[in-house]
């Protein structure tokens, strides 16, 4: 599925990603924790192919095909999802016209008919009973004047009406109280398949409870410093990121 | 970041750029008394236009070209444009097979078919090609319901009296440069009066449309809603594609009695000059409503796209107590267009209410300005106006102003003016795309969702018309 090879960027001039190397299987569900400013984000923008950053080696695979090379949209098409920490407000734009652009956008990439206005209404208010959100916020302007939770919820009906391949999930987390964490766990659980596969950004552990994952990575310094299975994030929680950091010094 | 992209996507051509092959009856170039006198003798008028066209040559020869707005553009010699070009025709048309096929042409390769049976919307049409009014659809229908709607021309023959009583009742011909110019040698356009207590039983429309080569298309239109009466109105103007400038000073008067409504609504999408400046239309128009009666309301919606420079400002005068002006407007201006548009709300009766809503969105090396004035006299107890001016810049090479003035003089009234500029966001783009959204469609979805507020006031088939318009428009668009 995905193949991340010794990869290394920079932003603004800084390296940020020093080296990362991880792979994903179909049907895996990942966790990649890290202290604040250890490249969590940075790397879930160059997956998707935001511009700013400057890929100064390494490589990564999607589905056998050069990821990097290709525009953000066609990653997107090609089945690419990134839950952003910041969903970004379009005012004007009705949630409900915006989903049905994105999907038929896709419908499209796969060389199927696009779904008219009718039969998509009916498909994604089913999505938005799924992950229990009040279907007004299809009339409503994308993310504008949501609460934190609400865009936090809305970035998962997204992601349950594209159903991507890989979704990426950068802190999807923060900012969530518990029962809006539940229901948002709740929504990627749902997504679980063997055919698809998931990443957790993430700096705390509470995600994890919910959507356990396969394998939890530790990112420190712009590289991968220790992977395990879920025990290894309670371990984090209880012991913090210091001891991990501190092994990735002395590694370096 | 993808600032190349969007620069890409503003490239487009123009496609209402073809010029039809039609034979041309024209008068000498050049301004002149003896031209006012040719233009109001080929269309037979009677005295009292004549005097009134001479009244207002004379009157523009005093005056001077106005300076004050924000727009840059050469000398223009007006004696080197040609008055009047209307297309030859033997003979007055009865019946809509009459009209020259290749006028039909034109219009049904601009999607306004003037076949009526062909015609699915509700909308009666008056199609003005170069100077002259060609037909007016669903005369009949109109008719039967007390409308007349019609030409300019037509309206001076068979309605002389309401002619004289309202043409200048608004915008007088001494009221600017621009307007006294269409004053002396405006050559048609649209009337529309709808009786006491009538709604208009569909909307109406009319389509201007400049062919002839190195004429001015000085139209009129002038539309009258009695006691109750009720219509909504839209124009459409394009124009071929042309090297060299074009004028357009046009004028519209509405006339609101009592409890009467218009609603008037503007596509705009005159030729705006090729990528890099060259040619387009010089829009220098004059819009201006009176509600004179109680409770009467105008209400302006524009979507400015098209034109080299856009000088125009739909005003209200709020004349009867406790009526209602708004002002709705789109203006966007990509490449080297410049556009300087805004409203007027004059507050004189009691309780009178006005809206302003401005979009401006400024691409390429655009220029786009928001001039308006809201005067609340002392005689407008517990007025109120409310404005809200919003920019839209996409790139670094384009510019947007806001030149609000509000004059009160009384101390019951309230007025608020709101206001913002924003960039389109790399934020906001790589959202879209992040969706799979392409580049074109992503500034498309953000662009249309600044308007909305603006395209909800329009009529629904318009409505979608503007849509694309904005996304044609936009192509080729940051720099």
């Amino acid at each position: 599925m995905l193949k991340i090879k010794d990869l290394h960027a920079k932003a603004g001039g800084k390296a940020i990603l020093k080296g990362l190397s991880l792979e994903v299987k179909p049907g895996e569900v990942h966790a990649i924790m890290g202290p604040n400013g250890s490249g969590k984000s940075t790397l879930s923008y160059v997956l998707a192919g935001r511009e700013g950053y400057a890929i100064t080696g390494g490589g990564v695979e999607y589905q056998g095909k050069d990821l990097l090379a290709m525009e953000p949209e066609v990653r997107a098409r090609e089945g690419v999802f990134l839950a952003f920490q910041y969903p970004v407000e379009i005012p004007g734009v009705s949630n409900k016209y915006f989903l049905k652009a994105a999907f038929n956008a896709m419908r499209k990439h796969r060389g199927e008919p696009e779904m008219d206005a009718g039969a998509f209404l009916r498909f994604v208010k089913e999505k938005a009973k799924l992950v229990e959100m009040d279907p007004s916020f299809l009339n409503r302007s994308v993310n504008e004047g949501f609460s934190g939770g609400e865009k936090k919820r809305n970035e998962i009906l997204q992601l349950a009406v594209l159903e991507p391949t890989l979704a990426l999930l950068d802190e999807t987390d923060s900012g969530l109280d518990i029962d809006a964490l539940k229901s948002v766990a709740g929504g990627v659980n749902r997504l679980r398949d063997p055919k698809r596969s998931v990443v957790l950004i993430t700096h705390y552990q509470r995600l994890l409870d919910y959507v356990v994952p396969d394998f939890v990575h530790v990112l420190s310094g712009g590289r991968i410093v220790k992977s395990g299975g879920k025990e290894l994030a309670h371990q984090l929680e209880k012991e913090g990121y210091g001891w991990i950091e501190a092994a990735g010094k002395a590694a370096a | 970041m993808a600032n190349q992209d969007v620069k890409d996507l503003a490239d487009r051509e123009y496609k209402y750029g073809f010029q039809s092959d039609v034979e041309d009856d024209q008068v000498p170039k050049g301004l002149s008394e003896d031209i006012v006198r040719l233009i109001s003798k080929k269309k037979n008028e009677p005295s009292f236009m004549l005097d009134w066209r001479l009244k207002a040559y004379r009157h523009w020869l005093t005056m001077k070209e106005p300076t004050w707005a924000e727009v840059r553009y050469p000398k223009i010699d007006y004696q080197e444009i040609i008055y009047y070009s209307a297309p030859k025709s033997k003979k007055k048309l009865s019946s809509m097979d009459e009209v020259d096929p290749e006028i039909r042409a034109t219009f049904e390769k601009l999607g306004i078919p003037l076949e009526e049976q062909k015609i699915l919307s509700n909308v009666a049409v008056d199609a003005v090609f170069d100077s002259v009014s060609v037909v007016t659809t669903f005369k009949k229908t109109l008719a039967e319901a007390g409308v007349i709607f019609c030409s300019f021309s037509e309206a001076v023959h068979e309605h002389p009296d309401l002619i004289e009583r309202y043409l200048g009742s608004v915008v007088p011909y001494t009221d600017n440069f621009f307007a006294t110019l269409n004053s002396a040698v405006f050559s048609d356009g649209s009337f529309c009066h709808i009786p006491k207590g009538v709604k208009c039983p569909m909307e109406l429309s009319t389509y201007f449309r400049i062919n002839a080569k190195n004429t001015g298309q000085f139209e009129r239109t002038l539309i009258v809603a009695d006691e109750g009466a009720c219509v909504s109105y839209l124009e459409g103007c394009t124009a071929p594609m042309r090297d060299e400038n074009q004028l357009h000073a046009a004028v519209v008067e509405l006339v609101a009695m009592g409890d009467a409504e218009i609603k008037y609504s503007t596509i705009q999408n005159w030729y705006p000059g090729d990528k890099n400046g060259k040619g387009g239309i010089y829009n220098f128009v004059t819009k201006r409503g009176k509600c004179a009666g109680d409770r009467s309301k105008i209400s302006w919606t524009q979507v400015e796209t098209g034109s080299a420079i856009t000088w125009k400002y739909p005003s209200c005068l709020l004349i009867g107590d406790e009526s209602v002006g708004e002002f709705h407007s789109v203006a966007l201006t990509n490449h080297y267009q410049q556009a300087d548009t805004g409203t007027k709300m004059i507050h004189i009766g009691r309780n009178t209410k006005s809206t302003i809503i401005s979009k401006g969105i400024s691409a390429g090396h655009g220029k786009n300005v928001y001039r308006g004035q809201v005067k609340i006299a002392r005689s407008a107890v517990g007025a109120r106006n409310y404005s809200q001016c919003d920019s839209l810049l996409l790139g670094d090479q384009c510019a947007a102003h806001t030149f609000p003035t509000l004059e009160v003089s009384n101390v019951s009234s309230t007025v608020e003016h709101e206001a913002s500029t924003s960039k389109i966001g790399e934020d906001q783009l790589f959202y879209l795309r992040q969706r799979g959204l392409c580049v074109e469609d992503a500034v498309g979805m953000i662009v249309n969702g600044f308007c909305k507020q603006v395209f909800n006031e329009l009529p629904l088939e318009f409505a979608v018309e503007a849509h694309k318009l904005m996304n044609i428009s936009l192509e080729g668009s940051v720099g």
